[in-house]
């Protein structure tokens, strides 16, 4: 079976990397974790993965806008290196921060090969950072990270979750191209005002994807839902422990595309 | 190209919410300011670069402003027009502050390929439209917009921001003869030089520098005021006791060794590893690795600047562990604070005092920013609330972390050096430690703003992520955190037993200007001290270089007992450590107690008290935290088995958090607190017995071990001078030392917090309630077995184990009915940790589905809450309650708030097993789980009592402290 090799990004201010190590480590990755200034350095180092992880945090502090210092970065200095992963069917898995980092750099939805901001991510409704559980329902069957039509359970936590569409043509292509990844609904799949929608966002989305499938951006936190215990009510559950966690699907998902592709 | 100064403004675009204006203006609106009609938001950006017009435009595009939602323009912006008046504010950072957003612009700027950045700093700019007297404008300006602390407000359109610069600092020596003064002239320059210590302490210096011959120069008498200050050294709490109790007398030599220490002591528990002794105590976890634990209150700072105060506090706190043995991995935060009633109107508010939802919002910002920001969970804590906190807000901070069993302890020696890690050292926090010991007036916040500190998690997170790998590697050989008191403190420590070198220009600044002594004494943040032996520097410094932390070798240590303090070569300072660390007079106190005689509360008998338990459920005490906890990320880490909200809903108010720290291990690590300011006025020994029996009871409510449970100590007191209020700590001190040993719960780590005093402007005093913060940490053999309190499942029995007295006193039906007087709970110190540990081992065996403690609201309260908690009603009979021989009327059933009582939910497969479990112990039956969503209490002549829709319940629990 082919090893499939992962890479965790830090970063100052990123702080969910181990948990994201584990996770992708519980579906059977093997997984680095590597800062920002090695890639600077090197970025050549990104082609021994298959699996490039932005994971969450708080990147510089969040300075001028969440992930737009570590976007910046990753403009200035890996835009080459990011292309090249791309072109070679690898995946880039960016997950609150992370998501935040994908959408400023224009990578998502990157309509028209990338490189413009048509969508933004910027404060909840709310006024404030908020953690809580929510329902995902896929928006979208050309993503390799998602199984189509199930529906998962996953935390958030973040202050600047709310996603904002430049104008109405490129919601209306989101919306028509299948970039929606995910829409936050409630337990039986409706869509609603907060909290069911915690944040915000427009037409409910929680997560995009480009025109690939094979870059994912979400505010929920797969990595936190990848045991039972993990559960906000699992005391009352009835549990299977031999049934995955709803946030593997996510790390599962890839490890087995990259299997099955390289 | 020529440097300029670029001024860069960021806005919302139209059609965008303006979140932050918004946030403003109804902010503005609670401060009781009506005429405002909108608030319009810039964030500003200074940048002195060379680049040209066209490099702007792109740093305008690309860099500061989201093209989405954002515009950007160069230059200044113009007020709207038309016919509201419009008032310009710009609030910018007063020289020398930290500006950490400017630091990531800068970063930012050279990864856009800048040449030239000479300066970046950034302000907010507020167009305020509407009316406005020049009075509500400088209200709104103190009360909403700015901190005087730490920033400026500029005020119009053109009125041009403070300069940036600094001037540099020339070395000139102060020396301050001491020798030849009287003692009034010692009470004069420790007043004048904020030294804050008092005139035998003065006279014990004068008589050092009398004996070496010499005058001493600033900077040793800054260092004898750190060493020495209350902070520091709890002079109080060490010192000896005539204590004189109803009558009856009794001594001690040392308060705190006598009564908190005696107990672990004498404990001695083989799973302890370091107690009292480091930054945070050390306890087993399991084979490989320890856990540490350590709570701070940050009260003084967070009553001037509750948003950096609180955030200080915690960032702080996640030092302890991190400077404890070789250092610890924070895994968990917890907080706790006591803040003024929220709905205090404003001119009830004393002068120089922040209104408390001001300090409420600050506060849970500061902590939730900084904790957030470091990755850290934070799940624990509670909420008090008094109007005795009006003025001194309390702000206890603890951090939990996790330590490999071979790294517990630090072995610094001669020759290694000494290197500052971390943040840079500026002027923010001079005299924290001494400002913090005193108390309080109305003029504080004019002349301790320099006390404020001010913090940048990421320059924290960063030194984190590179010390555990030094550490790791091995390459350094003792680490203590720079707290108060800063450099000071913290060399001064490392190298009591040995002596230490210290050239103070090496210190990296944050700007030109300090003097060798603010160096010195700067308790600036995020900086950590390690010795590092001279062999391994290199190696140490390019971890950290990798990761764009700085560290630098200020000096060494060495084997002459002496701190030797040097600037550009020339020596400023020289102490004997001896003299620094031992020669502090010892004080002997005198200490009172008379139990005051207050008459039983009396409660008219009712038919109902459905609106009583909905009045308690929704006084802010009891009310849902939640509006709080969600703010906090609970999860990061992904260690979270017990969070701090559970139930059907993920809004049951859990007993107390659990992680699981080691992805490999079931085990868990459980953190809770118990604290009842109320009991104190009546009894402060039931007070605090009744602190370490709520910590305990939350614990085993999760399913934590018995016999493996350690406490942390953290009083806060008004003047101890004064014998009455000294007598109350010492009957809590004596409490913690019995309640330690009957729990077989020792206490790993405390902290005071004395003078938690204000002097209003008319010269009243308002003075906090005895405050004994108690937090606990317990060990969870399998996080699988954990239980949380929400009710399961319908046909369940409700057992209560534990008896109800007539404990009215200090209860929140007392509260309710304006009763002051009466019996406060009582601990039975033979009965308490039975019950516990049966509990705890009827949990451990699967026999409890759900278990709630009965706390404040007694056993009404918590019933409520394990019934909206799960979705599910409870029918209850009082017959089933024992009591005591005089708990005869429904109200002191329902309503007393009597300890070591816990209400367990069980299968009816379990029902036998169970009653088996708790043979010999005051239990009973008290009802039944049901699917019909109502809460109904039957008394003993089986009249409803209760009867109360659970929505209605939840409702009024959940409503009062939703702040928006």
């Amino acid at each position: 079976m082919t090893t499939v090799h992962a890479v965790v990004l830090r970063a100052a201010g990123i702080n969910c990397d181990l948990e994201t190590q584990h996770a992708l480590e519980l579906a059977g990755a093997a997984v680095q974790r590597i800062h920002i200034n090695r890639l600077k350095e090197n970025p050549a180092l990104l082609d021994g993965f298959q699996i490039l992880v932005l994971p969450g945090g708080f990147s510089y502090g969040d300075d001028v806008a969440a992930g737009k210092i570590l976007a910046n970065q990753i403009l200035h200095h890996l835009r080459d290196a990011m292309r090249t992963f791309l072109e070679k069917g690898k995946l880039i898995l960016g997950i609150c921060n992370g998501f935040q980092v994908l959408i400023k750099t224009g990578l998502l939805p990157g309509f028209n090969g990338g490189g413009q901001t048509s969508f933004t991510l910027t404060d909840n409704d709310s006024g404030r950072f908020e953690d809580r559980w929510v329902y995902l329902q896929p928006g979208t069957d050309r993503c390799v990270f998602l199984d189509p039509g199930r529906r998962i359970y996953l935390p958030i936590a973040h202050g600047e979750g709310k996603l904002v569409a430049k104008d109405a043509a490129a919601l209306e292509q989101v919306r028509q191209g299948g970039y929606a990844a995910f829409r936050y609904v409630d337990a039986a799949g409706n869509p609603g005002p907060f909290p069911v929608n915690p944040n915000g966002s427009v037409d409910d989305i929680a997560a995009l994807t480009d025109s690939t499938g094979r870059i994912l951006g979400l505010m929920p936190h797969p990595e936190r839902f990848v045991r039972w215990t993990q559960h906000p009510h699992w005391t009352r559950l009835k549990i299977n422990e031999q049934e995955p966690a709803d946030g593997m699907m996510i790390f599962t998902n890839a490890v087995r595309y990259i299997r099955e592709h390289f | 190209m020529t440097v300029k100064l670029w001024r860069f403004e960021v806005s919302s675009k139209p059609g965008f919410r303006d979140v932050h204006g918004q946030a403003v203006l109804a902010d503005i609106r609670e401060c009781g300011v009506s005429s405002i009609q909108e608030v319009i938001f810039a964030k500003v950006y200074l940048i002195e670069a060379d680049f040209d017009e066209v490099f702007a435009q792109r740093v305008g595009q690309e860099l500061l402003c989201d093209p989405v939602c954002q515009d950007f323009l160069i230059g200044r912006s113009t007020v709207p027009a038309g016919p509201m008046p419009a008032c310009v504010l710009e609030v910018h950072l007063k020289s020398g502050v930290t500006d950490p957003v400017a630091e990531s612009v800068l970063l930012a700027l050279r990864d856009m390929g800048a040449q030239t950045v000479e300066h970046v700093r950034t302000a907010r700019k507020y167009i305020l439209l509407g009316a406005l007297t020049e009075k509500d404008r400088d209200r709104i300006i103190r009360r909403v917009l700015a901190n005087d602390c730490i920033e400026e407000v500029v005020i119009g359109s053109d009125a041009e921001p403070p300069s940036p610069h600094t001037r540099p600092y020339e070395l000139r020596l102060i020396e301050l003869p001491i020798r030849d003064l009287d003692e009034e002239g010692l009470v004069r320059l420790s007043r004048e030089r904020d030294l804050f210590l008092n005139l035998r302490e003065m006279q014990t210096i004068q008589d050092y520098y009398r004996r070496i011959g010499r005058e001493p120069t600033d900077i040793e008498l800054e260092t004898l005021a750190q060493t020495w200050s209350e902070h520091c050294v709890h002079k109080t709490l060490k010192s000896s006791v005539e204590f004189d109790c109803d009558g009856q007398v009794f001594h001690f030599s040392n308060l705190l060794k006598e009564t908190v220490f005696k107990a672990t002591q004498e404990l001695s528990k083989p799973w302890c590893i370091s107690v009292f002794s480091d930054n945070a105590g050390v306890i087993e976890f399991d084979e490989d690795t320890a856990v540490c634990f350590k709570v701070e209150t940050h009260n003084h700072p967070s009553a001037l600047d509750p948003y950096g105060g609180a955030a200080t506090g915690i960032g702080g706190v996640i030092r302890d562990p991190m400077g404890t043995g070789l250092g610890a991995k924070p895994i968990a935060n917890t907080d706790v604070f006591c803040f003024g009633l929220p709905n205090t109107p404003h001119d009830q508010v004393p002068k120089g005092v922040l209104h408390p939802r001001r300090i409420m919002k600050g506060v849970v910002a500061g902590v939730r920013d900084y904790g957030n920001r470091m990755g850290i969970p934070t799940v624990n804590g509670a909420v008090y609330f008094d109007n005795r906190y009006i003025a001194n807000p309390l702000v206890f901070c603890g951090n939990v972390g996790l330590i490999p069993r071979d790294k517990c302890f630090k072995h610094p020696q001669t020759g290694h050096l000494i290197v500052v890690v971390g943040g840079r050292t500026g002027r923010d926090g001079i005299h924290g430690a001494t400002f913090s010991s005193g108390e309080m007036t109305h003029q504080h916040e004019e002349i301790f703003s320099h006390a404020v500190q001010i913090g940048n998690a990421i320059t924290e997170k960063k030194m984190l992520d590179t010390l555990l790998q030094a550490r790791d590697a091995g390459l350094y050989e003792a680490i203590t955190d720079c707290g108060a008191g800063g450099l000071s403190s913290a060399v001064g420590e490392m190298g009591a037993e040995l002596g230490a070198e210290v050239d103070l220009e090496k210190v990296p600044l944050k700007y030109q200007g300090l003097s060798y002594t603010e160096i010195w004494i700067s308790e600036a943040q995020e900086r950590m001290v390690i010795a590092v032996k001279p062999e391994n520097l290199e190696a140490i410094l390019k971890i950290f270089a990798a990761e764009d932390v700085e560290a630098t070798v200020i000096g060494r240590f060495t084997d002459d007992k002496k701190l030797t303090l040097r600037y550009n070569g020339v020596q400023v300072g020289q102490l004997e450590m001896d003299f620094l660390h031992e020669g502090i007079c010892k004080y002997s106190r005198k200490a009172v107690w008379r139990t005051p005689c207050l008459p039983e509360p009396q409660f008219p008998s009712k038919d109902s008290y459905t609106e009583d338990l909905l009045a308690i459920l929704s006084s802010y005490n009891v009310a849902s935290k939640e509006w709080i906890i969600r703010q906090y990320d609970h999860e990061v880490q992904g260690g979270s088995v017990i969070k701090p909200l559970m139930g059907a809903a993920n809004d049951g108010p859990s007993d107390a958090a659990v992680i699981r720290p080691k992805y490999h291990s079931n085990r868990g690590i459980a953190i809770a607190c118990g604290m009842n300011p109320c009991y104190g006025d009546l009894d402060p020994y039931q007070m605090a017995l009744s602190g370490i029996d709520e910590a305990v009871r939350n614990l085993i409510c999760v399913g934590a071990r018995f016999d493996r449970i350690a406490l942390l100590d953290n009083f806060c007191w008004g003047d101890c001078s004064r014998p009455q209020t000294f007598g109350s700590l010492v009957r809590a001190a004596q409490a913690c030392y019995d309640g330690a040993k009957a729990f077989g719960a020792p206490f790993i780590s405390g902290k005071d917090s004395l003078n938690n005093e204000f002097v209003c402007e008319d010269g009243t005093r308002i003075i906090i309630p005895p405050t004994l913060l108690i937090s606990a940490v317990g060990i969870v053999e399998d996080i699988r077995k954990c239980v949380t309190m929400d009710l399961k499942e319908p046909g369940n029995f409700l057992f209560i184990v534990g008896l109800t007295r007539k404990e009215m006193g200090g209860s929140h039906l007392s509260r309710l009915h304006g009763q002051t007087g009466g019996t406060v709970p009582k601990v039975d110190l033979n009965l308490a940790p039975q019950i516990a540990q049966r509990l705890s081992e009827a949990i451990a065996d699967g026999l409890v589905r759900s278990c709630h403690d009965c706390s404040e609201g007694g056993l009404a309260a918590a019933l409520a809450e394990m019934a909206f908690a799960g979705g599910l009603g409870i029918q209850a009979d009082l017959r089933g309650l024992p009591i005591s021989q005089d708990c005869r009327t429904a109200a002191e059933q329902l309503f007393s708030e009597s300890n070591s009582r816990y209400l367990v939910e069980v299968t009816p497969a379990c029902y036998h097993a169970f009653a088996k479990r708790m043979l010999n112990l005051p239990f009973g039956q008290i009802g039944e789980v049901v699917e019909q969503p109502r809460l109904q209490i039957r008394d003993a002549h089986q009249r409803l009592v209760i009867d109360a829709d659970l929505d209605a319940l939840k409702a009024a629990w959940k409503n009062p402290l939703s702040l928006g």
